[in-house]
């Protein structure tokens, strides 16, 4: 049993996601700029097309005068509006530093720019993930 | 900036950027991404428009 090929399973986890540089810099790089995870990888018209559809969204949710939701601790919708809102990354924080997205709601499409900058968001969240499944070789 | 745009219009620019991103991240190949793309684009219009004549039975 001494050359048993049994591993534990902290052995056979390691193994099947190995922790690279990649695998870190790329999710962190794709949530602070969207596109930018696959563009690092080379994959240049899926990152573009990522990164336009991403910051489209974003900026035409603002040009609506769609609100952009703080850290907050009240009502549900509010806090899954901030989660969904902190996933663009460094949008969220440009807007944020700028204090767009907080003027009085003038019109009925504005929420329509509201959802546009929570689903913006939520796309980007689905970019990391896609980018890291590049990163570790899940995906080509 | 103040861009007003009508309900129609503002579902069909979600539904292609979403469309874009669903068919890059939920397909493997060139080929699939765009297929599902194209299938995610016209469910999401597809919808709008049975969303829209359902509301309109329903208001009569």
């Amino acid at each position: 049993m001494a050359n048993s090929p049994t591993k534990t399973v902290e052995q056979q986890k390691a193994a099947a996601a190995p922790i690279t540089t990649m695998s870190v810099v790329v999710p962190a790089l794709a949530w602070f700029i969207p596109g930018a995870g696959h563009l690092i990888q080379k994959r240049w018209i899926r990152g573009v097309l990522l990164m336009v559809s991403v910051v489209a969204m974003f900026v035409l949710g603002l040009a609506m005068q769609g609100h952009v939701y703080k850290p907050n601790g009240g009502d549900i919708l509010d806090m899954l509006g901030f989660v969904g809102d902190v996933g663009a990354g460094g949008l969220y924080i440009l807007a944020r530093a700028n204090d767009w997205g907080q003027a009085a709601i003038a019109h009925a499409t504005a929420d329509y720019g509201t959802k546009y900058l929570i689903v913006a968001g939520l796309l980007n969240f689905i970019a990391v993930a896609d980018a890291y499944h590049i990163a570790i070789g899940k995906k080509p | 900036m103040n861009l007003e745009l009508s309900h129609f219009s503002a579902a069909v620019l979600f539904a292609v950027f979403a469309s874009v991103v669903f068919g890059i991240t939920q397909r493997n190949t060139s080929r699939e991404m765009i297929r599902y793309g194209l299938y995610c684009f016209a469910m999401f219009v597809g919808g709008v428009i049975v969303a829209g004549w359902v509301m309109w039975i329903l208001r009569r």
